[in-house]
This record gives C-alpha cells, sequence and structure tokens, in this order.
C-alpha cells in the first residue's frame, strides 16, 4: 500500500506528454525583461541603470529585505532601460530590459558539466551563497529558500523532505530534472541538510514516474540518510501540507508553517538550483519550463534563461497552434491564463500549457446541489460550497472564521463540481478581501 | 365541585397579582431610556436601509444623529435637504444643506474606442477579474464591464448598457449612496454635483498612463495633455498622473474644455446643441446628447508616444 495524504484529492488526467523529451537549452533572445519582483516579499531594488554592460550571473537587482531574493542578469548586453513592463497579471511592474551581447558569462561561474560532490562548506556559508543566488522556490509559489531554510527560534527542522511529486498533470519538468541530473541532486539534498542542520532526508516521487524513483532510489541507496519514497498517484500531493502528511504521517496546524511539526519541503528545480549555487557559483537565473498541450507540435522541456519571453517557447515548441483557446502560466490545475504572449519567463514558471479552443472554455455554472464532493475532495478539510457562498456574498469575518486562508488554492472543489460552479474564483477572491482584512488589523 | 374551581381561580389570581408586583420592580429597576427622538428621527428617514450614509441602516444613523445633537458630517444622500431638514427640526438645530449629488461613471471605454485583446472566460464578477488580473482590454484602468455596480444598486439607477457594455445611471433613480463608488474595483465611478437638467462635464477616463500608451489602449483615453487646464479659467481642473479631472463643485458648464479635448475624453451631457461656427470644426455637435462619442483612429499619433 503506497503512501498518500488522508482527505480529500482528485486524480485528474496526467497527459504527461513531454515526458520522454529531454531537457533542450532554448536558444538565447535578442532581448529580454526581467521583472525585479519574481518572488514573495519585498521586490529586490535595481542596481544597475541605463546603458551598463552586463555580464551573464552578475546581480542586477538587490534583496530588499529578508523576505526577499536578489534578482541576477540571465544575459550579457546592455542594459535598454529600468521601466515597467508586461506581468502575467496584466498590470505593469518594474524591471530591467537588457539587449542581449554575445554570452559572457561571469568568470566565478563553473561552467563545466562535472559533478562537484565534496562539500567543504559550513552551515552559514551554503545559507549565505544560497541567499545571494537569489534562491527561491521553483515549484511556483516562489517562496525565497534561504527563509525556509533559517527556522524561527524555538523550531527546529528535523526532517528534510525533497518534493519530486509534481502532480499536476502537463508538467514535467521536474521529471526529466531527477532523470537527467540525479547525481546533482542528491549533493544538492546534503547540501539542504547540512544547511538545515538535519540527519534524515526524503524524496517522494509519485509512482507514476517509475524511472524517476528507480534512479533516484538507486543513487540514495549510497547515502545511508537519504531514502525515497514512492506516492499514490493524488492531486494535491505535490502541496506541502499534503506531502509532509504523506510522507511523515504528521499534520500541519491550521495557519502554521511546515516547520512546526518539524518538516521543511524543498522542491526538485530548487534542489538543483541549491546544487549550482553553491557547488557551481552559479546564481539562479535560468530554469526548465515545461512546454505542453494536446494541440502543441512538440510538447517540451526547455532550459531557458529568465526574462525570455513566453511567445519565443511557444515558437520553439512547434508555434502556437491554429485553434489556441488558453495559453496557461504553469499547469491546468493550479495555473492562470496568460493575457497576452509577450510576458517574460520568471523565477516562477514551472510550465506553459496551450489550450484548444473546445477544452479551455468553462461549461455553464449550475446552481448547487449540495452534493458535497467538493467537501470530500478539499484536502485541506475545508468546505468550499460555503466558502464560496460566503465570498459571494461578501461576508468577509465569517470566511475568515470558515478559515479561508487554509485553502491552498489547489482547485480540486472545482475540478469535481458537478454543476460547473467557479468555486475556486470566489474563494480565491476571499482570499484576497481577508488577507486585507487580516492586514488592517495589524499595527 | 366549585370549591376546587374557587380554589383555582384564587391561587392563579394571587400568582398573577405577585408575579405583576414584581414584574414592575423589575422593569423599574432595569428601566432603560431612549430618547424618543430616535425614533422620531428614523421616521423621518427614507427607510431604505442602503447604508449610504456610512452607517448601518437607518435606524444606527438616526441613533447617530441624536446622539451627537448636530449634523455637520452626518448626511442621508436618499433623503437630501428636505429629509434632514425635518431631522433637523425634531433636534432642534439647524441642518446644513448639501448639494446633491449623482453618480458618474468616468470610462467611455466602449467597444469600439478600446479594442478587446482577450476574453474573460471567469465568473461575471468585476472583483474577481481584478483580482486576477487587469482586465480584457489593453487599459488596465477601464470598466471590466462585469456589473458588479449593477448588482450593488438597491434603486435599479444603474444598468450596462449591452452596446457600449457600460453601466449607465439614470439620473431620475440615483440617490448617490455611494454603493456602486465601493463595489467598483477599478474606482470609476465617482459622485458628482447634481446640475440643474441634469448637465453634466466630466473627464470619462480614469486612464493613468503616459499619453502615447494611453491613446494605444483606447481612442478616447485621457491623455494628460493640459490643454482643458490651461483653458479653465475657473481653475476647476487639475492634471495628476497624465490625468485630467473636472471639479464638480467649481465647473460651472461652460464647455470650453470640451472643444479643446484632443481625444474626446471629456464629455458634456443633457446640453443644447451648440451652435456651429463657420469654418470651425465642430468637435461635438450632435443633435442629440452625446451617449458615444465619435469613434477616432486608434492608431496612435507619432508624436505622441
Amino acid at each position: 500500500m503506497l503512501k498518500t495524504f488522508k482527505i480529500g484529492g482528485v486524480h485528474p488526467a496526467e497527459n504527461k506528454l513531454s515526458a520522454s523529451k529531454a531537457i533542450e537549452v532554448l536558444a538565447l533572445p535578442k532581448t529580454v525583461f526581467i521583472p525585479v519582483g519574481q518572488h514573495i516579499g519585498a521586490p529586490a531594488e535595481a542596481i544597475v541603470k541605463k546603458g551598463d554592460k552586463l555580464m551573464v550571473g552578475q546581480l542586477i537587482a538587490k534583496s530588499s529585505g529578508f523576505v526577499s531574493a536578489n534578482i541576477h542578469s540571465s544575459v550579457s548586453g546592455t542594459v535598454k532601460k529600468v521601466e515597467t513592463g508586461p506581468d502575467t497579471s496584466g498590470y505593469p511592474k518594474m524591471g530591467i530590459y537588457i539587449d542581449v551581447e554575445d554570452d559572457i558569462w561571469d568568470e566565478q561561474i563553473d561552467r563545466s558539466a562535472d559533478l562537484k560532490s565534496e562539500i567543504n562548506l559550513d552551515s552559514a556559508a551554503i545559507l549565505a551563497k544560497i541567499q545571494n543566488a537569489g534562491i527561491v522556490g521553483l515549484g511556483g509559489a516562489t517562496f525565497p529558500t534561504h527563509v525556509k531554510l533559517m527556522p524561527p527560534k524555538g523550531m527546529k527542522a528535523e526532517v528534510l523532505l525533497i518534493n519530486g511529486v509534481e502532480c499536476e498533470p502537463y508538467l514535467t519538468s521536474d521529471h526529466r530534472m531527477m532523470l537527467e541530473h540525479g547525481e546533482e541532486l542528491i549533493v544538492g539534498v546534503k547540501l539542504l541538510m547540512l544547511a538545515l542542520n538535519v540527519d534524515k532526508a526524503t524524496i517522494g516521487i509519485e509512482n507514476n514516474k517509475p524511472d524517476a524513483i528507480a534512479k533516484m532510489s538507486g543513487l540514495a541507496a549510497r547515502h545511508k540518510n537519504i531514502s525515497v519514497i514512492p506516492l499514490k498517484v493524488k492531486y494535491p500531493q505535490g502541496g506541502e501540507k499534503q506531502l509532509i502528511k504523506a510522507v511523515t504521517g504528521r499534520e500541519v496546524p491550521s495557519g502554521a508553517l511546515p516547520i512546526s511539526v518539524g518538516a521543511v519541503v524543498t522542491n526538485i528545480a530548487t534542489t538543483f538550483a541549491v546544487y549550482e549555487a553553491v557547488q557551481k557559483n552559479k546564481p539562479l537565473f535560468e530554469r526548465v519550463v515545461t512546454v505542453t498541450g494536446k494541440t502543441v507540435k512538440n510538447p517540451s522541456n526547455f532550459k531557458v534563461r529568465i526574462g525570455t519571453t513566453v511567445s519565443e517557447l511557444i515558437e520553439a515548441a512547434g508555434g502556437l497552434p491554429e485553434n489556441c483557446g488558453k495559453i496557461i502560466n504553469g499547469g491546468p490545475m493550479m495555473g492562470k491564463a496568460f493575457a497576452n504572449t509577450e510576458i517574460p519567463v520568471s523565477k516562477g514558471t514551472s510550465g506553459i500549457l496551450i489550450m484548444p479552443e473546445k477544452e479551455a472554455k468553462r461549461s455553464e455554472t449550475m446552481p448547487c446541489i449540495r452534493c458535497s464532493r467538493c467537501v470530500s475532495v478539499c484536502p485541506m478539510g475545508l468546505e468550499p460550497f460555503l466558502l464560496m457562498t460566503l465570498s459571494e456574498r461578501q461576508v468577509w469575518e465569517q470566511l475568515e472564521t470558515e478559515k479561508v486562508m487554509d485553502c491552498i488554492e489547489c482547485g480540486s472543489c472545482s475540478y469535481t463540481c458537478p454543476a460547473n460552479r467557479p468555486l475556486l474564483d470566489f474563494i480565491r477572491l476571499g482570499k484576497v478581501k481577508v488577507g486585507a482584512l487580516i492586514r488592517s488589523r495589524k499595527p | 365541585m366549585t370549591t376546587i374551581i374557587l380554589y383555582t381561580v384564587l391561587t392563579l389570581s394571587i400568582i398573577g397579582v405577585l408575579s405583576a408586583i414584581i414584574l414592575y420592580f423589575v422593569a423599574q429597576k432595569f428601566k432603560v431610556y431612549e430618547d424618543p427622538r430616535i425614533g422620531q428621527v428614523e421616521t423621518a428617514l427614507p427607510g431604505a436601509n442602503c447604508g449610504g450614509c456610512g452607517f448601518a441602516g437607518c435606524r444606527a444613523f438616526a441613533e447617530a444623529c441624536v446622539s451627537k445633537g448636530e449634523l455637520a458630517d452626518l448626511f442621508c444622500p436618499v433623503g437630501g435637504n428636505d429629509t434632514m431638514s425635518g431631522v433637523a427640526d425634531i433636534l432642534g438645530i439647524v441642518a446644513e444643506k448639501k448639494d446633491p449629488r449623482v453618480a458618474v461613471v468616468r470610462c467611455n471605454g466602449t467597444c469600439e474606442h478600446r479594442p478587446k485583446t482577450n476574453f474573460f472566460d471567469g465568473p461575471v464578477s468585476c472583483a474577481i477579474a481584478s483580482t486576477l488580473y487587469s482586465g480584457d482590454t489593453g487599459c488596465q484602468y477601464g470598466c471590466l464591464g462585469c456589473g458588479d455596480c449593477v448588482v450593488s444598486c438597491d434603486f435599479d439607477a444603474i444598468h450596462m448598457n449591452p452596446v457600449t457594455g457600460l453601466p449607465e445611471v439614470d439620473d431620475e433613480k440615483c440617490v448617490a449612496c455611494g454603493a456602486c463608488v465601493r463595489a467598483c474595483p477599478k474606482t470609476l465611478i465617482e459622485l458628482r454635483k447634481k446640475r440643474p437638467k441634469d448637465r453634466k462635464i466630466y473627464v470619462s477616463c480614469r486612464n493613468q498612463d503616459k499619453g502615447g500608451v494611453a491613446r494605444k489602449s483606447c481612442a478616447v483615453a485621457c491623455i494628460g495633455c493640459s490643454k482643458c487646464e490651461k483653458e479653465c479659467k475657473f481653475d476647476a481642473i487639475t492634471i495628476a498622473n497624465n490625468l485630467a479631472f473636472i471639479d464638480s463643485d467649481k465647473c460651472t458648464l461652460c464647455r470650453k474644455c470640451v472643444s479643446v479635448c484632443p481625444t474626446n475624453a471629456i464629455i458634456e451631457y443633457n446640453f443644447p446643441p451648440r451652435k456651429v461656427v463657420v469654418a470651425e470644426q465642430p468637435v461635438s455637435a450632435p443633435e442629440k446628447p452625446i451617449e458615444v462619442m465619435v469613434p477616432i483612429s486608434t492608431e496612435p499619433k507619432s508624436s505622441e508616444i
């Protein structure tokens, strides 16, 4: 019996179309736009100005607080302007435009592909390197990793969990990463264990990736304290709290962080970025993005520089199909649709999903029939139908007592609703409003 | 048999009398004095419970009026000056007269003025659309067209025009309660001074982008050129963040700003037709009141970018 989390969960069609496609390096773009706010927390402050010459990996925006992250140039060239540019939301965000010239890397970066497995740094040095490299959670939440690795006073990390679940349908970037960079990932895990000062690490992988499980188990077998656990395929197992429950059996209390049960979770791509940052001195300026969809000519996994536009990625995957209905930033369950394709890839872009027109359209909304399917699939034990009604009627205070802030926005409720009710849309609105309410109470 | 009836009646009467005496003293002891004027003021109010005054219903407003004893910050927009003078009479004070106001939608981004760049497929709610993204056109400040204002109106005074995709206020019905102002996530609706014959002049735009960007996304966007500001002799027009604003308290409805606006962003409403001056191109001289402005090319002039 495979492990999984207890309550709720759904199993959407996996559609991992690009699982067998090796990671390709995308050609360099002509210009890039690198937003200064690519993470949760305060946006970084730009430290370059128009006309500055840049090398690949050079710091261009400095972290402006503890919960913030550095931003590095992903290309070499000249700063065209520091101005607002497009963002996934459509609202203009500050960023740096760079005209690409050649591909000159910072000399400190080790560009060789050799595996560097000996670790000769202590915890503080590793943390400093992670912080300087501007590493954030690459699973999509983009929470600065160094913050996660420094537990607040009085709390101690006991176990490190590596999230190789990739439960979102279509996305395959972490899967490919495990197959192609398993050795590096193990070094990354060891670095994270050292940084956190924990002696146990577990890699959780869903059972629909047997090749990745075999590869990682083989590598982990050489290390006593690293284990690989195959998990039952169930969405949203990649959610931090769900993964902790599945692997350790511990439940993160409402409103608390995973560290309160002694767990720290990092995703596969983040672990690889940690390896590169610490062992190769390479800051986070490129990531693997899955470009996929049933009508896409070549669903692929691309290694792209941050700041490349989405349109270039789509072009590389065979161009925009004719009957395209929606382009989604992320997977089909949690992703948000792009308003246009001239938006840059940022640290949080894990995939680009192109949906044909007939799949993209939402079906007509019907009245709620009280079937309680949303309640039974909610992995957080909430009552989505109630949260939606309260949000619709703008009863924010009651919404707060009904624990709307515990919602992880996995979309299982909307997916399962037989009446096609936009449950998650209203719950998200409720979260925005209740979040503002909570902030307004703080002095 | 009769004795049983007699005893029963007697016992019950004694219990009744005793209870009445106890209740009388309890009532005296726990008596809550309520100003009778609260009830009177409440009766004088319209009873719409719309919340336009900022209080939770007419009763709460009446309590506030009586407890404060003055009406400086208190005003019932639904009842207007008549109601407030009635309230003032009850309280024995004089009410300050306030100009009646009316809601105005400051966006003219109709389908032909503002081309759609994408299609919103989510639930029909401006609040949700605005938390997700900037909107289905190039203008991030403009109307989303999902009609949260229509839903919020208790007086049936605001409706979506299916042709333009924009909400329209019925001046007759609008009581300026401000519900739509609070409902609009883009803060497009403003309460402006009501003028004779419902005449209005206002900048029908909230776009704070630079001229070129604004013009590219919408043909009738305010580009902040400040021509109207120079034209206005009454200091009613101010320019801030690339956007003109006409103060309805200062505006004298002279209509000079309307003719100088290069993008037709300033709207005049309910005015008689202008006398056409020979050899001058009339910017707006329609026979009917202007509701939709004349479409102009969406291509921005190179000089404006």
